[in-house]
């Protein structure tokens, strides 16, 4: 179902908040007036340079920005064809993409006034980032994690209480993301007045889309920047994980116009898409509504949502952010599911060959590179968001490989 | 705005007291059940009924209504039974009004205009659907009204004045207020507080007001319902009928306890005025 292609893949979304028919505003009127507060503060926000310069300021000196583009040498040589880059936002202060985001809503939340912080988190990688910026700006903060991932992400967890922040586990649903938004909407319509809504991902109503997107954007222009400088030309193919899509928007947007770019995004195929145990909401979904925007939905036939699966818990979302859903209608980018397996495999490999212990986030994409580069010539050039480091994955991974901690 | 409740507005206005507008979810915690309970509403006080469809991700939910959602759909409900329970209904009572209250998602995948056929046929008056703000009218609220069905919308403590013209707009059947900023079944709202707010909703509208969030009582309802055109009550409904249940399913006291909260909340609403 190709919808028409545009003349530039960059201009979305809308005044009404969509991106051809994903994304809008499906929220309770009670959260109306602040949503459109927020899409104002933003907008008068963009414009302001002193915003820009304090966030740039805040980008490079708190988060170490910018993440070097490093070329995997021996990954490359390992794989015998195309050469593989990693943007390496997992050396990021709080060891992911979560950050860039984060620091960009704090400021609004600030020139909003609010007083008050609450934020969704599946692996924990943005809850952590929620309350370092919390901690940083003195925000009191209260972070909605699934009871199942408390337990999975359980260093993560340890973080953010060390960070001041107060953890509330959620038990309804599956107890995994999705409940964890749920349980933020309903704090922030009660709390609406001083409450700031710290979305962790590229979703959610507009203009939360928008605004995680620019501010993750930084991933892609950096990563453009430093792909001329070392190769002096652009990469063949980017690609990067997609939970709710917010590290992959980031890198893809400012490539988006470069048509000689192919762009794939990887979702969590967890035990395999036979079953019910996979998370591949693009591939596997329908378009319907939840969490504020109309996107691909993992749901049964009666738009009841089902629960995602996946070993990674930051990709366990049965939806995605609604601007990956149009770029796979209008047939921009390619979205394909990798198995847990696969991406366990992928994250041994890359412990091994390059000393460096990846989340599984970002192992998914991994090991779509994996099969890719050994199909393309020695001249081509992958970018991949590398956007997380798997400190807080070790015990999963161990688990999963039967060693004992 | 429906015969059924233009009809049984006026009928209220004409006597001078409020209208008690009962929530329930529908097919909580069986379908025969819940028929039941759909049915002794009027005789119990109700003028129009909100019936409940679940979703498995409410939002704008609380613990009761979410746990009755969850029973609801363990128990098979969906859109094509919800419109079954409406014409078992309609066999007995033609007068009092139905309106469907859940989220834009089943609704969505059914086929809005379908769904819209057939709410109509099987003798629905009007729908509130929580996550379709007016940003969103084109989606369901136009197609509804032109299919003369009202699209009832909530009016909450955050929509300002600048913001209120909006939300009328298109709005029919009532204005439903949300008293408080929250969830349902959350904190009990301030009476001279909710009086201030209908009466300046009041002043820009000509439809009734009724308002819903936090009520509980035969008392509050009758504070309530001093000001508004109607008192919404939802959650204790809901939660009496999750009290008497054994493991999940219903007892001999389900009916009864359900209805018996019905009644003694009207004596509330009715001596409201007097
Ligand atoms: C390292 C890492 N990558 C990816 C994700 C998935 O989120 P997104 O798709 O928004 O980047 C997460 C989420 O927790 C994460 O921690």
């Amino acid at each position: 179902m190709n919808a028409q292609a545009p003349n530039s893949f960059k201009n979305g979304p809308d005044e009404e908040g969509q991106f051809g028919i994903f994304g809008g505003r499906f929220v309770a009127e009670t959260l109306m007036p602040n949503i459109l507060e927020l899409d104002d503060a933003y907008a008068t926000a963009k414009k302001d340079p002193d915003f820009q310069k304090e966030l740039d300021y805040l980008n490079k000196h708190y988060t170490g920005r910018p993440s070097p583009l490093y070329f995997a040498e021996r990954l490359t040589e390992y794989l015998g064809g195309a050469k593989v880059y990693f943007k390496r936002d997992e050396l990021n202060h709080t060891g992911s993409h979560k950050i860039n985001n984060c620091l960009g809503q704090i400021l609004l939340a600030k020139r909003m006034g609010k007083t008050r912080l609450i934020a969704e988190t599946g692996a924990g990688q943005h809850g952590v980032a929620a309350a370092t910026v919390a901690a940083r700006f003195g925000y009191p903060c209260l972070v909605y994690m699934g009871a199942k991932d408390v337990h999975r992400q359980s260093p993560n967890v340890f973080r953010m209480k060390l960070l001041g922040a107060e953890i509330e586990s959620v038990t309804a649903g599956a107890g995994t993301l999705k409940d964890a938004m749920n349980e933020a909407l309903r704090d922030w319509v009660t709390n609406v007045e001083d409450t700031y809504y710290l979305i962790g991902t590229a979703a959610g109503p507009h203009p939360y889309p928008e605004l995680v997107r620019d501010f993750q954007s930084v991933i892609g222009k950096e990563a453009r920047e430093q792909i001329m400088e070392a190769e002096g030309r652009l990469p063949d193919m980017l690609v990067a994980a997609v939970g709710g899509g917010s590290n992959a928007i980031g890198l893809f947007h400012p490539f988006l116009d470069d048509e000689n770019v192919q762009i794939v995004g990887v979702e969590a195929g967890g035990k395999g898409l036979d079953g019910d145990e996979h998370c591949a909401s693009l591939t596997a979904g329908r378009p319907g509504v939840l969490h504020g925007n109309r996107t691909y939905l993992l749901q049964d036939s009666e738009g009841q949502i089902e629960e995602g699966a996946s070993i990674s818990a930051g990709l366990d979302y049965p939806g995605i952010g609604p601007e990956h859903s149009w770029l796979k209608d209008t047939g921009r980018c390619d979205y394909v599911p990798i198995m847990d397996d696969e991406a366990l495999e992928a994250f041994q490999l890359l412990c091994r060959l390059e000393g460096i212990i990846p989340a599984l986030e970002p192992s998914h994409a991994l090991a779509e590179v994996v099969k890719r580069a050994p199909t393309m010539g020695k001249d081509q050039i992958i970018v991949m968001n590398l956007c997380g480091r798997g400190d807080k994955d070790v015990h999963t991974v161990g688990e999963a490989l039967g060693m004992e901690l | 705005m429906t015969q059924r409740m233009t009809a049984r507005f006026a009928k209220l206005a004409a006597e001078n007291r409020p209208a008690f507008v009962t929530y329930f979810m529908g097919g909580d915690p069986d379908f025969e059940t819940s028929v039941n309970i759909m049915k002794g509403l009027p005789a119990a006080g109700a003028d129009v009924i909100e019936l409940g469809m679940p979703f498995s991700d409410p939002m704008a939910d609380g613990p009761s209504i979410q746990a009755a959602g969850l029973r609801s759909l363990e128990g098979g409900q969906n859109i094509p039974k919800a419109f079954d329970m409406v014409r078992a209904f309609r066999q007995d009572d033609d007068e009092t009004p139905i309106v469907v209250m859940g989220y834009y998602n089943p609704i969505y995948q059914y086929g809005s205009e379908k769904f819209l056929q057939e709410a109509k046929q099987a003798g629905i008056d009007g729908m509130i659907i929580v996550d379709l703000p007016p940003e969103m009218d084109e989606e369901l609220c136009i197609p509804a009204l032109s299919e003369g069905l009202n699209f009832i919308r909530l009016a909450t403590p955050t929509t300002d004045e600048k913001r209120l013209p909006k939300v009328l707009s298109n709005t029919s059947g009532f204005v439903y207020y949300v008293s408080i900023n929250g969830i349902t079944g959350a904190a009990a709202p301030k009476p001279d507080e909710v009086a201030k707010s209908v009466a300046h909703i009041k002043a820009k509208t000509d439809l009734p007001i009724c308002v819903g969030f936090g009520v509980r009582s035969a008392e509050q309802a009758a504070s309530i319902g001093k000001a508004a055109d109607g008192v919404v009550v939802g959650s204790a409904i809901v939660s009496a009928i999750a009290d008497s249940l054994d493991d999940g399913k219903a007892t001999g006291k389900t009916l009864t306890d359900a209805l018996a909260v019905v009644s003694s909340i009207s004596e509330g609403v009715r001596s409201a005025r007097t």
